[in-house]
């Protein structure tokens, strides 16, 4: 390792109050990703010309073990005070030298880093002009450090209660496992019940499990576990404050039904003035029909009745006798409730909001709504199922039970037109379909598909086992489904027509009942629910983790964690791992107790804030506030995020930010520009 | 009697050039992004005729088999009707494709000879290049008498029909500006060649 | 208020396309709208031309653009979907690939033609049905032609791949025309399935199984008209009826009409204007019986 020592010298330019400002300066080689271009030798020469630069190193890997060992040492031999480290993205490293720098004895905001990775060696090709680059980037970085000053964390404390928004499986794991941990946990659910998509499935793959027998216990422990405050029929609505201290507004619709008194028997729902259900059941797809007083599904939690205004006589006419509430020897019907709001104050929280399957009208060469027995997979599911409106008989809208069913893949999948990505588990849910519907109805199952796409344990052999049972695989993505017909034997039924690409034939092939495999998407409301948490989303809509794969729950947001099939199509048991890992992620946050906040926040100087109010609106996060007895704007430090707009906006110029002062700033650019 | 033969392909059997050539063609550049799902050969109402259906083409196109695309009937069998391009996942324009084959099986003269579509082509093309305009009497006679005068005889029964209903125009439709039509369908012959075709 | 479109005739209306061109004019001329020949015309180049050389059939139909560039009028129209396909789709690849398009424009340039893509190009369907509207044309119809069952046939070159005026995979416009005029438009699976286009000349075993296809179908539906908008997809269903009965064994004969044909019935009009019998499947007589019978005169 070679290195340029000075002993004494031209330390003398002091900064503030006259300190001797002394700077260790260090290059990193990064194995051959910047030294590969840049010339670091040169560069550590050129730094040690520098004004009160008094180290200049260079080594291979500055942030290993004895990198750090070399300015944690030079601190202390050289009564350095000052550090800058030219290497790679600050985004990677400048926790890192942050902690060597503090750990050799001087404050870690007496640090800059100096990126010539991925804003030399990475980006450029010409090696003269990179080094050339880096060296005029390092003048501006020891010219800027010498002006920073001491700065120190702020500590927050952290509410020990989590909130979980949405009540689907994922939701429920991560709530379960918060409060068997003791944590307070409020769990916020949209639909009157929680179970969300799970709770309609019939059996799950591969072990088709019986969905219903391993979700209902879990629901069921939610509403009896004393440390979940469950809000069902409920939505958050405004989302303030941050990570350690999130003050949540959640609206609850009303149900017109008393929460506390209403035990689930049901005799308002026979007692309707509908004697046979009339309107379209959302749980049911569309398949069955329910009254204006419902239940979800019987093992729905919490066990109590809704009554949907839209429906309902009594708010559509005003006229209805309304036997519901007379035959309730509990009174809990009330027509008079409105909705409420709740206010609530968490630490963390736990964004799970789920999936909506695509809209398959958007496909309409399949023919869904133009021809009557073309199902989607969520309706086949729920016919499957023998606790659904069909009781588990399979008929198609005719009547008829079919002897022939296609099973379409990769519907709004893979598809530039509608959506492109894989949505991961439509392979597996319909070789299970296949399964089911040939156990029920002992027809002649069809697969059309593009690939088998079947990654878990135990995924591949299922796939086999549905050969050995004799489904029929083809592989070509359906064209259409059509009900033209060319020969008797397609008479009545519904053709699809496909290019059997293994087989090599274009087929036309008759089925009685053609069910799509719907993909994923971002649930409805995504995009609102993200804006309220401050969530990113990538291209698709689904909610952005922090880093594909060594932060999967986290999001940008500290303090706001995300689980499930909001951030992506997935299977169960990825489901709940990810519910396991953001609990655990909200629970290491909680348990510690507090957060420490960056130091680079905003401030005003009281003497030059003119009063005119221009940086108030301008603060993503509300974090000044104009006060009224001095007639000047003060900033909440606990809720500044250091983004700099204020500072930027401030026409007095009387906002400043830590870490970003004009004179640090002008040092940097006087540097940079001085070789032009 | 031993009538079996060998079907194995050599990379000497594939012409790298064939595919960058195509892709420089416009419209023609996702054709490396075909995941061959093979939804264009399934709604095309003309694969069922194409000895390769369109699907196969596009493979065999991506890695060089141009000898046998060359060989094959499908290009001149496509009608240009779009399903294909409409329905493909990966927006590929599959009809410009077939365009594009045939454009250089034109150029390179490897279409079978005599076959139909081609000779359509050809003559549709001198046609509109001598007058501007085309007439379907003149085309069709054309396109009979070079390859299979036969048909002439068949054709009779439609062509009295078309005469006693008006529909037959023998008077060839000429424009009236014809130089400009030569001046801008001959302006390539001005230009540099075209670039290299991308990569 | 008059409306006034450029008018791109095209090749074919010069022979077999002849009643779709007379039927177009008189229907248009009726409901007032004024159709301005485009001066010296030439073949757009259909299907042909691009199978022999890109740069030439661009700019053999990019001519016309320029040509109706030079017009006041905005707006360019077509009576053959082969030609509103080759126009829209020369508009958009002159932008899309500069490199050709702009060796293109100096062709055109070179030639004393000023391109500038500010015409768009229309399908007369689309003019009659949104420009005119449904409306003024039913105020037009004096024979409502409640017998007619109309299977409606679009082929592919009006829907696939531009169409702007209707949903792409199943078009209603010509239903909602004929629901205008009276009649009962009848589900058609086949209503954008190709018929074959110029194949027939070529392959016509090939060509002539699409129509068989399409013209049962209609049978099969309970239509006992076809309705086309491209005056090729009519010759092929109207011609070969005939030849696809000894061919495949089975009688699918089923009358066939340019859809301007029965608006012009409907609004009136005498058949021999509409240019109905230069119709291989035209009988007056059927016309009688089956469609106006019963219907007020």
């Amino acid at each position: 390792m070679t290195g340029f020592q000075k002993t004494a010298g031209n330390g003398r330019q002091g900064a503030r109050g006259g300190e001797e400002i002394r700077i260790g300066f260090y290059v990193c080689h990064c194995g051959m990703n910047i030294a590969s271009l840049v010339d670091v030798a040169a560069v550590a020469k050129e730094a040690a010309k520098l004004p009160n630069v008094v180290v200049s190193r260079e080594y291979k890997y500055m942030c290993s073990d004895p990198g750090q060992e070399f300015i944690m040492q030079d601190i202390r031999e050289n009564r350095l005070n000052r550090i800058v480290v030219a290497a790679c993205s600050p985004n990677l490293h400048e926790a890192t030298f942050r902690g060597a720098v503090a750990r050799g004895g001087i404050n870690p905001y007496l640090f800059q880093m100096v990126n010539i990775r991925e804003h030399g060696s990475w980006v450029h090709t010409d090696a003269a002009a990179a080094t050339q680059k880096a060296i005029d980037q390092v003048r501006a970085a020891v010219a800027r450090v010498a002006k920073h000053r001491v700065l120190e964390r702020r500590r927050m404390e952290v509410n020990p209660s989590v909130l979980v928004v949405g009540g689907g499986i994922a939701g429920i794991t991560a709530a379960l496992n918060l409060a068997d941990a003791g944590k307070k946990v409020y769990l916020v659910e949209r639909e009157p019940t929680i179970g969300g998509h799970m709770a309609k499935y019939d059996k799950t793959f591969p072990t088709l499990d019986c969905a219903a027998c391993i979700l209902t216990p879990k629901m069921s422990a939610v509403r009896e576990h004393p440390n979940i405050t469950l809000w069902t029929y409920s939505e958050v609505v405004k989302v303030d404050g941050h990570v350690g201290k999130f003050h949540v507004t959640v609206k609850r619709k009303p149900r017109y039904i008393d929460e506390e008194t209403c035990v689930g028997c049901l005799e308002c729902i026979s007692a309707c003035v509908f004697k046979a259900p009339k309107f379209e059941d959302e749980f049911n797809e569309g398949l069955g029909k329910r009254k204006p007083i419902y239940i979800p599904f019987p093992q729905a939690v919490p066990p109590l009745v809704t009554i949907d205004p839209e429906t309902c006589l009594k708010f559509k006419t005003g006229k209805c006798k309304s036997p519901c509430e007379t035959v309730c020897d509990r009174k809990a019907v009330d027509f008079t409730q409105t909705e409420r709001f709740e206010e609530i104050d968490v630490g963390a929280v736990i964004v799970a909001t789920g999936f909506k399957a695509f809209d398959v009208t958007r496909l309409p060469i399949y023919g869904y709504g133009l021809y009557d027995n073309v199902y989607t997979a969520l309706e086949v599911e729920r016919m499957v199922t023998s606790s659904g409106p069909t009781g588990g008989e399979i008929t198609l809208r005719d009547g008829r039970v079919p002897k022939s069913i296609g099973i379409i893949h990769c519907v709004g999948s893979r598809d530039k037109k509608t959506n492109r990505w894989c949505s991961r588990v439509c392979c597996m849910y319909s070789l299970k379909l296949a399964h089911l519907l040939r156990e029920h109805t002992g027809a002649d199952v069809y697969q059309f598909y593009i690939d088998m796409r079947c990654p878990g344990k135990g995924y591949d052999e299922f796939y086999e086992r549905m050969l050995d049972e004799g489904v029929q695989m083809i592989r070509g993505r359906a064209a259409e489904v059509t009900d033209w017909t060319m020969s008797p034997e397609e008479e009545g039924k519904l053709v699809v027509r496909v290019e059997d690409t293994l087989a090599a034939y274009v087929r036309r092939i008759p089925v009685d009942m053609v069910v799509l495999s719907t993909g994923m998407e971002p649930a409805a409301g995504a995009e609102e629910i993200r804006r309220m948490f401050n969530i990113s989303c990538s291209t698709e809509g689904f909610f952005l983790e922090k880093h594909p794969k060594l932060a999967p729950v986290e999001t940008a947001t500290a303090g706001v964690f995300i689980a499930g099939c909001c951030q992506g199509p997935k299977d169960i048991p990825d489901t709940v791992g990810q519910a396991g890992a953001a609990a655990a992620q909200a629970l290491a946050l909680i348990d510690k107790g507090y957060v420490e906040m960056e130091p680079n926040t905003s401030y005003i100087d009281a003497d030059d804030c003119s009063g005119c109010k221009s940086c108030i609106p301008l603060c993503p996060y509300k974090a000044i506030a104009f006060d009224e007895a001095s007639k000047k704007a003060v900033i909440n430090e606990a809720l500044c995020t250091g983004c700099g707009t204020c500072v930027a906006s401030c026409p007095s110029g009387s906002i400043s930010q830590n870490l970003f002062e004009d004179d640090q700033i002008f040092s940097e650019i006087e540097e940079v520009l001085s070789h032009v | 009697m031993d009538t079996t033969t060998r079907h194995i392909k050599y990379q000497a059997d594939c012409d790298p050039t064939f595919a960058p050539a195509i892709k420089s063609i416009p419209g023609c550049e996702k054709l490396d992004s075909c995941i061959q799902c093979g939804t264009c050969s399934g709604i095309c109402p003309l694969s069922i005729y194409m000895d390769m259906p369109p699907r196969r083409i596009m493979n065999l196109v991506r890695y060089g088999f141009k000898r046998e695309v060359m060989n094959s009937n499908t290009v001149w069998l496509c009608s240009a009707c779009y399903a294909c391009t409409v329905e493909c996942p990966r927006q590929i324009k599959v009809t410009d494709v077939m365009y594009a084959l045939k454009q250089m099986a034109i150029k390179e003269r490897l279409y079978p000879k005599r076959f139909p579509m081609v000779v359509l082509a050809n003559q549709f093309y001198k046609m509109v290049r001598h007058r501007g305009r085309m007439n379907e009497i003149h085309l069709v006679t054309r396109l009979y008498l070079l390859t299979n005068w036969l048909k002439l005889l068949e054709m009779a029964r439609l062509g009295i029909e078309l005469i006693r209903r008006g529909r037959f125009s023998v008077k060839p439709d000429n424009i009236e500006r014809i130089g400009e039509l030569h001046a801008i369908l001959d302006y390539e012959k001005h230009y540099p060649e075209k670039e290299a075709p991308a990569k | 208020m008059k409306r006034r479109y450029t008018y791109f005739p095209g090749c074919s209306i010069l022979g077999t396309g002849r009643a779709c061109e007379e039927s177009t004019r008189a229907v248009f001329a009726e409901l007032g709208v004024e159709l301005d020949d485009l001066d010296d015309w030439n073949c757009c180049g259909a299907t042909a031309y691009m199978s022999v050389d890109e740069h030439k059939a661009l700019a053999l139909a990019a001519r016309n653009l320029a040509l109706a560039d030079t017009r006041e009028c905005a707006e360019l129209t077509t009576p053959c979907s082969g030609c509103y396909l080759v126009l829209n789709k020369t508009q958009r690849y002159m932008e899309e690939y500069p490199r050709v398009g702009d060796k293109v424009k100096c062709a055109l340039k070179d030639a004393g033609l000023n391109y500038t893509g500010r015409v768009r190009v229309r399908h007369m369907l689309d003019i009659l049905v949104h420009d005119i509207g449904l409306d003024e044309v039913r105020k037009h119809v004096k024979r409502p032609l409640k017998n007619a069952k109309i299977a409606p046939y679009y082929g592919c070159q009006t829907v696939r791949p531009y169409l702007d005026f209707d949903h792409q995979h199943y078009p209603m416009t010509i239903d909602r025309l004929a629901e205008a005029l009276g009649a009962t438009p009848t589900h058609f699976p086949l209503k954008t399935r190709c018929c074959g286009g110029s194949q027939m000349g070529t392959l016509p075993n090939v060509a002539q199984r699409l129509c068989y296809a399409i013209l049962r179908e209609a049978r099969r539906q309970g239509a006992n008209l076809i309705l086309s908008v491209c005056p090729l997809c009519h010759f092929n269903l109207d011609s070969y009826q005939p030849d696809i009965k000894s061919r495949f064994g089975e009688d699918v004969s089923i009358t066939t009409m340019y859809y301007t044909q029965l608006v012009g019935l409907a609004f009136g009009m005498d058949p021999e204007t509409l240019g109905l019998h230069r119709n291989m499947t035209w009988d007056g007589s059927w016309l009688e019986r089956e469609i106006l019978a019963g219907a007020p005169a």
